[in-house]
């Protein structure tokens, strides 16, 4: 077994990549994700990995130089937040469209404007449909545990698509937690050295990202389709390879109470911590609530969620990203899609909460739990979108 | 020019292309609205069209000229060209 230390989510990150061995780490620091990008950089200076550092100009070139180094069979990591990922947005594509495994760690921070640096999940949620695989942790340790992870599901040559771990900025990417680390050479033994299906090669010349018109263009992105599919096999499989190794379980989503539960809050990242928390004290009261973390958002998890809903009569969703002049937010459109199509009847309201990192407290939670029993003993939606704590 | 397409299973991964030079295979010619006719008897063999096609579609021979239907993209400037107008654009059938 490995040892327990102290780390920051970024710190924790930058731990899992160095065990991983990249060859190739391109990234452009910008807050909350720099110190993910500082540690690694020491880490090559230090000589502790033998990794490629490329200082680039922008993310954009970030990604760019990231997707270069993939062609030639590299393992590669990349890092952002925000802005970042934002300029990263047209490249993101290009990754997924091209099939590099690259993984990248993402401290999620709100966008401009107005200007702010804090944790909300306006970026990643931005970018939802890129085609990559999305990650989100609740801890550092999750966090660290899915980086190893990632490259696992990336790399399998069923799957070959890149991934996002998503950390909340600042709530994870800068608190010190406890995080359990696995010896390097059981992570070295779990992630092999990368096996490229095709490297970029001047002996043996081919040509990638070729102009592909429409009689063509739409099998390509099909192919995207099925890998997505495809990934769920390898993401159990991987989950479960990783359980032995590091005897902690992961899944597509984790279920907190959720047996005989009533009534249950849906959230990604930090939030389900303290989703939990006070689900356990409302528990105490006699009052039957649960939660449902979903860890892997893309490709979305339809059957675990089924499972894990259960008998529940009402949901609320919480969502930390505004999908403007939309009926839902993006993970309650999701929830609700599923729902729908697998014929479950069930109430569902949205909350709309902590945009630009404004923290959501347990009593704000405890209000919501509230709210979703009341909705499941009436059978009626007071409102359907919640604004968390917003002024008038 | 009606060559089976590939699907998604038999495409490469990611639209690789994995040989070099396999641009050639691309018959283009199906993109054409319009197609040149020469009417060989009229044709004085000045090479103004070979000189002028865009795409390399006219062939070469000892008195007259040809074109590549593979690869015409029907674009019209051979028959704009043309000193004795002995190229005709005629809309194709499909």
């Amino acid at each position: 077994m490995g040892k327990v230390t102290g780390l920051t989510g970024n710190e924790a990150i930058a731990y899992a990549v160095k065990q991983c061995n990249v060859d190739v780490v391109a990234a452009y620091p910008i807050t909350p994700q720099t110190i993910m990008v500082e540690v690694i950089s020491e880490y090559v200076y230090n000589g502790e990995i033998d990794a490629e550092y490329v200082c680039v100009e922008s993310e954009h070139s970030a990604l760019s130089a990231c997707i270069g180094a993939s062609l030639t069979g590299a393992r590669v990591f990349t890092a952002t937040a925000s802005q970042g990922l934002a300029l990263m947005h047209e490249i993101l594509y290009v990754a997924s469209g091209l099939r590099c495994p690259i993984v990248m760690g993402v401290a999620n921070r709100a966008l401009s404007a107005p200007l702010n640096i804090h944790g909300d999940h306006s970026d990643m949620m931005g970018s939802r449909d890129c085609g990559w695989i999305q990650i989100y942790a609740e801890s550092p340790q999750e966090a660290y545990d899915w980086i190893i992870q990632a490259f696992k599901i990336a790399e399998d040559h069923r799957v070959l698509l890149p991934v996002s771990v998503n950390i909340d900025g600042f709530i994870l990417s800068h608190s010190m937690e406890r995080v359990e680390i696995l010896e390097d050479g059981d992570v070295s033994k779990f992630l092999p050295p990368r096996k490229p299906f095709i490297t970029i090669d001047p002996t043996k010349p081919i040509t990638v990202g070729a102009l592909c018109l429409p009689d063509y263009y739409f099998e390509v992105k099909f192919q995207q389709i099925q890998a997505l599919k495809e990934s769920f096999n390898v993401i159990r499989e991987v989950n479960a390879e990783y359980e032995t190794l590091a005897e902690r379980k992961y899944g597509f989503l984790e279920t907190y109470a959720m047996d005989d539960a009533e009534a249950a809050i849906i959230c990604l990242g930090s939030t389900a911590g303290t989703a939990k928390a006070v689900a356990m004290d409302l528990r105490s009261k006699g009052k039957k609530v649960g939660v449902i973390k979903p860890w892997v958002y893309r490709p979305f998890p339809e059957e675990e969620l089924i499972k894990a809903v259960g008998d529940v009569k009402a949901i609320a969703v919480l969502d930390r990203a505004c999908s403007f002049g939309a009926p839902f937010n993006a993970l309650c459109s999701d929830i609700i899609a599923t729902l729908y199509r697998h014929g479950k009847d069930l109430r569902v309201f949205n909350c709309l909460y902590g945009l630009g990192g404004r923290d959501i407290t347990p009593n704000d939670l405890k209000i919501i739990f509230e709210e979703a029993l009341e909705v499941a003993k009436t059978g009626k939606v007071k409102e359907y979108v919640k604004y968390v704590g917003v002024r008038e | 020019m009606s060559e089976k397409k590939l699907g998604w299973k038999s495409l490469s991964i990611g639209g690789y292309l994995l040989e070099p030079g396999s641009a050639m295979k691309y018959k283009t010619g199906d993109w054409r609205a319009f197609k040149p006719v020469i009417d060989q008897k009229k044709c004085i063999n000045c090479l103004l069209c070979w000189i002028y096609c865009p795409d390399s579609a006219i062939i070469r021979l000892e008195k007259y000229v040809e074109v590549n239907y593979d690869y015409c993209k029907g674009c019209g400037i051979c028959a704009n060209e043309c000193p004795v107008k002995c190229i005709t654009m005629v809309e194709e059938e499909r």
